[in-house]
């Protein structure tokens, strides 16, 4: 880390500009606040809002994970971090216990945050109105006008068509009883683990450049109507043939050999622990 | 017999641009048609006051920029008014000038008490949704969040309407206009708006197509209720739906009174002019 350079890559207006979007993000739960994105050495659409994020608040003691798509390993995943790392010097990890700042792309980790992380998601497409209206000037209107009438006609016509809700990722949420907002891209399966998070929920949309967030212990509700409960994917009766996890968000795999459809856990780190966690006890189990 | 009308208008006046002192006083004929000469102000709708009966339908004709379609976006709040009042007879709403409202208030009633069909699907009707939810869409923002109550009403008014039982999940975009233009009065109707606005419904449909949806148009009247304001500049559409017709002219009210007698007896210069070249 060459010392005359800013810490964290951005200079301090930038720092600046980024936290003062994000809290007032936190302090309208679910209300995309615009800020000025700025130009980063990754392209925009490949996670420049999370990273943005990450660097506004990343300080020296902080430890780092990132996550993409679940995995720790992945290209994008390795070079974010290998970023953050040589601009700042901080700790990265892959256990999810061990970060302060989770960045993650698509994913929430399966082991619960606490109150002392923050998990800073990467949006694509921060306005769940938009696939009913193109333009800007409408959308921000509908939001200050309590409009949603666009996001439940979405999943009304996924239920006529298809006759269950067919959102397969980034399903419209209520947070606090009042904004409708874009999870960002997480499974079903990981909207539920924003409801009453105890962790503060950052997202950043760099290309589309706004900000919003989830603070800690806020309601968030998924989009259902009366007679569509809302549910989550189900992989009953499944379990990850690595570490044999059940009740977790699996992969479905195709055995280019056998044909076989097999799972596994998306969440890697979640997976080698639990492979190491059994893995000890056999040791510890044949030395006994 | 004393009836209150449904909706009372009164002075509505929605002008584009800021007038000036040459055309400040509108009673001083100094307008050339409707438009300022010296500030370039344009006087969309002057001073137009109406009354709507509950049960009736009220025609408005008059020629191309004669405001009638502005009219119509001002009462549905397509588009604020410079001024003027308008008065809804609801429970909720009575002795409240509805332009005074907020811009929830004023969807809220967009979504309870009217309906409105436009001369171009396109604005009535999200094209690339299926024709269920469009008609969902209205009863969506009036709070309904039941899929099998919303299915089933979107049904039975697309059947009202004649549209084909296996094209209701289709789009309205492969329709033919007349198609969507039905679409657009069962989106209209379905949550049984006491108010319906109609801008140019059969403009540009075929005559026999034009005939259905005249026809229902009539039955909707004969059998729900519901008063209806029909802007037109077809005399025969007018002759056959309204009630009482209201003739406009550069903004302005020139002529109103029972259809027959307005069309049979026309008492304006334009008027004249109108029903005789019908003839």
């Amino acid at each position: 880390m060459r010392a005359n350079t800013h810490f964290a890559f951005f200079d301090e207006g930038s720092k600046k500009e980024i936290r003062r979007a994000t809290l007032k993000a936190v302090a309208i739960p679910g209300y995309q606040v615009p800020f000025a994105s700025r130009e980063m050495p990754i392209a925009r659409g490949w996670g420049t809002g999370g990273l943005q994020l990450t660097l506004s608040l990343i300080g020296k003691t902080d430890v780092l994970k990132v996550i993409d798509q679940g995995a720790d390993e992945s290209v994008n995943a390795v070079s974010i971090k290998k970023l953050v790392q040589e601009t700042t010097g901080v700790q990265v990890t892959d256990q999810t216990e061990e970060a302060d700042l989770i960045q993650s792309r698509h994913r929430i980790p399966e082991i619960p945050l606490t109150k002392d992380q923050i998990l800073v998601l990467q949006v694509p497409m921060p306005e769940p109105l938009r696939p009913v209206e193109a333009r800007e000037y409408a959308t921000k209107r509908m939001h200050s006008e309590d409009d949603y009438s666009g996001a439940w006609l979405m999943l009304f016509e996924q239920i006529v068509k298809y006759g269950k809700t067919a959102t397969a990722a980034d399903h419209p949420v209520y947070v606090n009883g009042r904004y409708v907002m874009a999870p960002s891209p997480i499974p079903r399966f990981d909207n539920p683990k924003m409801h009453q998070s105890e962790a503060l929920i950052l997202l950043g949309a760099g290309r589309e450049k706004k900000i919003y967030a989830v603070p800690p212990y806020t309601a968030v509700e998924s989009l259902a109507f009366e007679d569509y409960p809302f549910a989550v994917e189900s992989f009953e009766g499944q379990e990850c043939r690595l570490c044999g996890s059940a009740h977790i968000f699996l992969d479905e795999l195709i055995d280019q050999k056998t044909g076989e459809t097999v799972y596994q856990c998306n969440d890697t780190s979640y997976c080698m622990e639990q492979l190491n966690s059994t893995e000890k006890a056999g040791v510890e189990n044949s030395y006994a | 017999m004393h009836e209150e009308p449904i909706l009372k208008v009164r002075n509505l006046r929605k002008q584009f641009g800021s007038g000036c002192s040459h055309c400040a006083n509108l009673d001083s004929n100094r307008l050339e048609k409707n438009y300022c000469t010296v500030c370039g102000t344009v006087y969309a709708v002057r001073d137009v006051s109406l009354d709507l009966y509950p049960g009736e339908i009220l025609g408005i004709v008059g020629e191309s920029g004669s405001g009638k379609s502005t009219l119509m976006q001002c009462l549905y709040f397509d588009t604020d008014v410079a001024s003027g009042e308008a008065y809804i007879q609801t429970p909720a709403l009575t002795g409240t000038n509805v332009f005074e409202l907020s811009s929830q208030q004023k969807r809220s009633i967009r979504n309870h008490d009217y309906g409105m069909v436009y001369q171009n699907p396109v604005h009535g009707l999200k094209m690339n949704f299926s024709s269920v939810g469009n008609i969902a869409e209205k009863l969506i923002a009036a709070g309904n969040r039941n899929v099998g109550e919303m299915e089933a009403t979107s049904k039975r008014l697309l059947g009202n309407v004649h549209i084909p039982l296996h094209r209701m999940k289709e789009e309205p975009r492969n329709f033919s206009g007349g198609m969507q233009q039905r679409v657009q009065i069962a989106k209209a109707l379905s949550n049984n708006p006491p108010i319906l606005f109609l801008d140019e419904v059969t403009t540009g449909l075929d005559l026999s197509v034009q005939a259905n949806v005249l026809d229902l148009i009539k039955k909707i009247q004969r059998e729900l209720g519901i008063s209806m304001i029909v802007v037109s500049h077809d005399l025969a559409v007018i002759r056959m739906l309204a009630d009482r017709t209201i003739v406009m002219l550069n903004g302005e009210i020139i002529e109103q009174g029972l259809t027959d007698q307005v069309l049979e007896d026309p008492q304006h210069a334009y008027t004249q002019q109108l029903v005789y070249s019908l003839l």
